[in-house]
């Protein structure tokens, strides 16, 4: 076993909270930089444009991307030859509540029916894998919640197949339209059951833009989905397009004979990821 | 489309010239209030209180910004998704709000009262937090300080980059998704 300290994972997670706010996945600028260069309309040139001068100040400045720097989302995978000095739960709210407070970014966590401000981003949401090694990587999304607003589950029949998925997904992102932060990036769940569908579209949303999914069929249909809202022709902002969506991410598993869970996570064009190992 | 410097509290003469898709520099008082300060709004409408700000002529941007580092008025402070106000916006527009400042799209209630009472909406890049700060001279929380970043702040703003999303006509700017919703 090798035991990790829990002040050695308290100092990376605060740092993987400060970098993400702060610093666009260069992955991310780049597609902004591509999708600039293919755009026709003059106002999908300059949001793409805008949202490339923001990055960069951003990162000069060390004001976060965006206002809503969002719910602390961790996906951990551990090692199962890995012991962690104290309980990870706790060590990454801690962390995590450090790391907004440093950063100075917003606390946006309230009770559902108050609406009273937990006042410290607090709790984290908090996913734990256990997988072969003596390896921790901890994963960190910074979710907002305009593009969250905009994500759908369904349980869809059998029968429904990959047209019904198809279906759900393109009227799901037409009738998200401007709202959720376009281009978006698409974080597809198939499979599982109903807990579990949304779990895998957001641990989608973690691949790099240029990741397709390794089983070939998958990455056909995350190429033939992307074209599809591409379609669309909402564009950057909504005002108008070639570039609705940026990347169409798909993660399956099986489910009950009688099921065909689905899950869209909408992730906004301010797609803050941040990934250690330790 | 037409591009246009407008200064703050706005009146009818501003706005009946504005089309969906002109662009509009925005100087003066803006008051930002967002989901929470909304229902407070109207709750204290509701039992006859006076507001925390006078409301004719007035812009509202829908905005919880991130706290303000030292040397700034404000930090991050882009637009959030506006439809979550569409409930209280036609009420507020007809006791003389002039402008929402947000982004993503109205209901149709939202469209009638801009039309009904000469009021615009306008789309700010969302997601471009940092860069729009830079337009924000100077920020004062005036209401519902416990409320966080959903304050009630009263900013000023020089040349806030705006779009005319809806006008006071029934245009709207955004893109028509090529699906039959």
């Amino acid at each position: 076993m090798r035991t990790i300290k829990a002040d050695e994972i308290h100092d990376a997670v605060t740092e993987l909270v400060l970098t993400a706010a702060r610093y666009l996945p260069e992955d991310v600028k780049q597609a902004f930089a591509d999708a600039r260069e293919a755009e026709d309309s003059d106002s999908a040139r300059e949001i793409l444009g805008q949202l490339l001068e923001n990055a960069d100040l951003a990162a000069e400045t060390g004001l976060p991307l965006c206002q809503d720097t969002g719910v602390g989302v961790f996906f951990v995978e551990m090692g199962d030859e890995v012991h962690v000095e104290g309980n990870l739960t706790e060590i990454l709210n801690t962390a995590m509540k450090e790391g907004y407070d440093k950063g100075l970014l917003r606390k946006s966590l309230c009770h559902p029916l108050t609406r009273q401000n937990t006042g410290d981003n607090s709790p984290a949401v908090v996913h734990v894998d256990i997988v072969p090694g003596d390896k921790l990587k901890i994963k960190h999304m910074a979710k907002g919640g305009g593009s969250e607003n905009m994500s759908r589950c369904t349980m869809l029949t059998p029968a429904q197949g990959w047209q019904g998925i198809k279906d759900f997904v393109v009227r799901r992102m037409a009738e998200a339209g401007p709202n959720p932060c376009p281009p978006t990036i698409v974080g597809v769940g198939i499979g599982g059951t109903f807990d579990v569908a949304p779990s895998l579209a957001k641990k989608a949303l973690f691949r790099p833009l240029s990741e397709s999914n390794p089983d070939p069929e998958i990455a056909a249909m995350e190429e033939e989905l992307l074209a599809e809202i591409n379609k669309l022709g909402i564009g950057p902002m909504g005002l108008g397009g070639k570039t609705t969506s940026l990347a169409v991410k798909i993660e399956m598993r099986p489910c009950h004979i009688a099921s065909l869970p689905l899950a869209v996570n909408v992730q906004c064009h301010s797609s803050r990821i941040k990934e250690v190992v330790l | 489309m037409a591009t246009y410097e407008l200064t703050s509290p706005l009146r009818d003469d501003d706005l009946v010239k504005l089309k969906a898709g002109d662009v509009v520099k925005l100087t003066g008082t803006i008051y930002t209030a967002r989901d929470a300060a909304h229902k407070r709004l109207c709750d204290m409408l509701d039992k006859g209180e006076e507001l925390p700000f006078e409301l004719e002529g007035a812009v509202i941007y829908y905005v919880g910004p991130s706290p303000a580092p030292e040397g700034r008025p404000i930090g991050s402070a882009g637009p959030t998704t506006s439809y979550r106000m569409d409930a209280y916006a036609p009420r507020l527009h007809s006791l003389g709000v002039k402008a929402t400042i947000g982004k993503g799209k109205r209901n149709a209630e939202v469209c009638k009262a801009m039309q009904d009472h000469t009021g615009v909406y306008f789309g700010a890049t969302g997601g471009a937090g940092a860069l729009l700060s830079q337009c924000i001279d100077d920020a004062e929380v005036i209401a519902f300080e416990e409320l966080g970043p959903e304050a009630i702040r009263k900013l000023t703003v020089t040349n806030f980059p705006l779009l005319v999303v809806n006008d006071s006509h029934g245009n709207e700017q955004y893109a028509k998704p090529n699906y039959d919703l």
